[in-house]
């Protein structure tokens, strides 16, 4: 499954290292959104304004927002030209196929994550401060996304409307890692990470029960797709 | 060892439609198989049932000794499919894509070079993305997986359509030489005299079953049903509309 | 597609019906009637059926005017909440039933994925009680945000259970959509059950997390208006038990109603079947006239 897992991986990077459809489109997607929370909740910045204290609130709509096309675009590699019977012809784990794709979204994420925190940052006037906290509950908070995208992402792969579908079946499902996250991070802005762990451990328990299902539901689930 | 492809009566849906309507066909080890008919008659969905893609609606199907009612996933390492889509990643080379497959399939890495040099995939070819190809060049580099894969059996969808006289050939000569080294293969083509030629036995499938069975020397008879068909003798391109119709995907 | 539109010469070979496969077709489809030996005991059966449905559907329809009745004209106003408590009788009942829903559509797709109990009688289940179950989620809240108008003061609270059922009810969309997505019925039954358990799972960690952000703001905390009522009239007790009862009898047709259509969808689509495998194998016959 590992194997199968790196292989699977390293394939959808070097597709999208050649394609950069990440780099050129799903970044500058999510920078967009960024700026479009400045521009309904502003103009006033600063510590205090609305968009400072909404901050972590806003730097995760954004993050799912474009887990959301990361995920789409995952998938849509695999539907292009019949590819996805390719898979299920490949002989891989299907297992392994679940955890390859999903890792090599994870990564994606957490570069997107990296500069999207950068831009928070820049335009809503919030000091990263917290550096810890952040980082790990921006890693808990990526696998539960891409967990449960990339499930959700071959369900709808099946269907003719998988443009529309994935988000009704995604977001309902994201809410507690949308709030989590959040809290962790108001927490570890605020300087009192303290408040922060116990909803690390609610964004850990999600990706742990989501992984979990993925990599048990995703051969029957690729079957019917 | 009994025979590599068992069938009765086996019926495949895709939704309400009836891909195959109750097809019965053996096919023995090492040997070639043409598979004709019209478009629609239902040849690509008897591939791919084979190929453990379609599941079975009723009647048996033996792959391999694998029942495919019970387990369609270990006969899909085992056998190699040329399908109409080409199941290739355009934003990789060629190689790439080849070696993806070979490993994923846990085969031999060593055969890729060997399968890319006897399908003209060499040289310039070998490191060009596969979204750049023309579709003969893609057919070949689907073709260029089956055969570097090693499957011992192949089912094989119009090899050669879109490919020009010399991929024709190409393909002839694989198959021939597969065929020689023991190799099983199904092949459905719509170029009767090529096909016909390569194949031990010829078989008519016409709505979604088998119709008539015969030694490929006798051309005349066993083409009286599926005369519908027997246009193609020019290379076809690869239609996505014929494709679909095919699959029964529109009707679903 | 022009080719299925062939008609079908009697008496030519391909138009044998395959008498065997058909009923093998139906009872893997597992419809319950295909499986009972002979057409006659078949219809008895059903026709058994049809009397617990319909019995249960005017049982069902007495307690909801028993309801109406002892909610709106026999029972006394409440001394705190006046009128407004007769919106008691119903919406905590709609909101057990909404519960039963899951609890059944979540059952059952777990006796589907089991191997031993797979059949898709459970899918049919699964997919009849959460849609009843939909509509109920949208009356708990209709019925709770008319409550909460003059209880509370606004139409809507972040309340935990509040927010955890507004979550239910997109969640439960969503899989409904997924049981739209076209297939064999087999694959869609899996693909749903599935979908089903993954929804499951979410429920409660949507509820904790949002009790924990709610708890942690410090909100005024609003109590469930089952505990938070003070004083019972013995014929407002009677009639909110009452309502349960009927509530769940309402749920049951439902679903049995809803069950039927499902099964005879399924039976007009496999008698379509026979008539799709005839003309299927009519194709061969094209060349020869």
């Amino acid at each position: 499954m590992w194997r199968d897992a790196l292989l699977v991986a390293g394939k959808d990077l070097r597709i999208e290292a050649r394609s950069k459809v990440g780099l050129g489109q799903v970044v500058p997607f999510a920078l967009v959104v960024v700026l479009l929370f400045g521009l309904a909740l502003g103009p006033a910045a600063g510590r205090g304004s609305v968009l400072s204290l909404a901050a972590p609130g806003l730097y995760w709509v954004a993050v799912l927002l474009a887990t959301v096309l990361a995920v789409q675009r995952s998938f849509a590699i695999e539907a292009l030209d019949g590819a996805s019977d390719g898979l299920k012809l490949s002989g891989l784990d299907p297992a392994g196929i679940f955890v390859g794709k999903a890792a090599a979204v994870c990564g994606q994420l957490l570069a997107l994550e990296v500069v999207l925190a950068g831009a928070v940052a820049l335009l809503y006037d919030r000091h990263l401060a917290g550096g810890l906290l952040l980082v790990a509950s921006c890693l808990a908070a990526t696998v539960g996304l891409v967990s449960v995208g990339t499930i959700y992402g071959v369900v709808s792969s099946g269907s003719r409307q998988r443009e529309t579908l994935l988000p009704l079946l995604f977001f309902p499902m994201v809410a507690p890692i949308l709030l989590a996250a959040t809290k962790a991070w108001d927490a570890a802005l605020a300087g009192t990470p303290g408040r922060g762990t116990g909803w690390l451990d609610v964004l850990a328990v999600f990706a742990v029960a989501y992984l979990a299902m993925g990599t048990v539901a995703f051969g029957p689930l690729l079957e019917d797709a | 060892m009994g025979p590599v492809i068992s069938l009765r009566d086996a019926v495949s849906l895709a939704g309400r439609f009836p891909l195959l309507a109750g097809v019965t066909l053996d096919v023995a080890e090492g040997e070639v198989v043409h598979l004709r008919g019209p478009n629609g008659a239902g040849k690509s969905s008897l591939l791919r049932l084979c190929a453990g893609l379609v599941p079975i609606a009723s009647g048996t199907a033996f792959v391999l000794g694998h029942d495919l009612r019970a387990d369609r996933q270990s006969v899909r390492r085992e056998v190699g499919l040329l399908g109409h889509a080409s199941f290739l990643y355009d934003d990789l080379s060629v190689e790439r894509n080849v070696r993806f497959a070979v490993r994923a399939a846990r085969a031999d890495l060593r055969g890729v070079d060997e399968a890319l040099d006897r399908l003209g995939l060499g040289g310039r070819l070998r490191s060009t993305l596969v979204g750049s190809l023309s579709a003969g060049q893609r057919r070949r580099a689907a073709l260029a997986v089956v055969v570097a894969r090693r499957a011992r059996r192949w089912l094989l969808d119009e090899p050669h359509a879109g490919l020009d006289a010399m991929g024709r050939t190409a393909v002839d000569e694989l198959v021939r030489a597969a065929s020689a080294s023991g190799t099983t293969v199904v092949l459905a083509s719509h170029e009767l005299d090529r096909a016909g030629r390569l194949a031990d036995r010829v078989v008519a499938v016409a709505g979604g079953r088998v119709v008539a069975a015969a030694e490929p020397s006798a051309p005349g008879v066993t083409a009286g049903p599926a005369t519908p068909g027997a246009e193609g003798d020019d290379a076809r391109q690869i239609a996505p509309s014929g494709e679909a119709e095919e699959d029964g995907r529109d009707v679903a | 597609m022009s080719l299925t539109t062939t008609p079908t010469g009697p008496g030519r070979p391909g138009s044998e019906v395959p008498p065997a496969q058909l009923t093998a077709l139906d009872a893997a489809r597992g419809s319950g009637v295909g499986s009972v030996p002979g057409r006659e005991g078949a219809r008895r059966r059903r026709s058994g059926h049809d009397v617990a449905i319909t019995a249960t559907g005017a049982l069902a329809l007495a307690g909801v005017v028993a309801t109406v009745w002892l909610g709106l004209w026999v029972t006394p106003p409440d001394r705190f909440m006046g009128n407004l408590v007769r919106l008691l009788y119903i919406h905590p009942s709609i909101a057990w039933v909404m519960y039963i829903c899951y609890g059944v559509a979540f059952l059952a797709s777990l006796l589907y994925l089991w191997p031993r109990t797979r059949s898709l009688r459970f899918d049919k289940l699964a997919g009849a009680s959460s849609e009843v179950g939909v509509v109920f989620t949208g009356l708990t809240l209709v019925t709770g945000s008319i409550w909460g108008r003059p209880t509370w003061g606004v139409w809507w609270t972040w309340d935990p259970l509040l927010t955890t059922t507004a979550l239910l009810f997109v969640l439960y969309l969503g899989y409904l959509a997924v049981r739209r997505i076209p297939g064999e019925p087999e694959v869609c039954a899996r693909r749903s059950a599935i979908a089903a358990l993954v929804a499951f799972v979410d429920v409660p960690i949507c509820y904790f997390s949002v009790l924990w952000w709610r708890s942690l703001h410090q909100a005024p905390t609003v109590a469930d208006p089952i505990t938070g009522k003070t004083y019972i009239h013995g014929s407002m007790a009677w009639t909110l038990l009452l309502s349960f009862v009927t509530f769940t009898l309402v749920y049951a047709w439902l679903v049995a109603r809803r069950y039927r259509l499902f099964v005879l969808a399924e039976r007009e689509g496999d008698e379509g079947l026979v008539l799709a495998i005839e003309e299927r194998r009519a194709e061969s016959l094209q060349g020869r006239s």
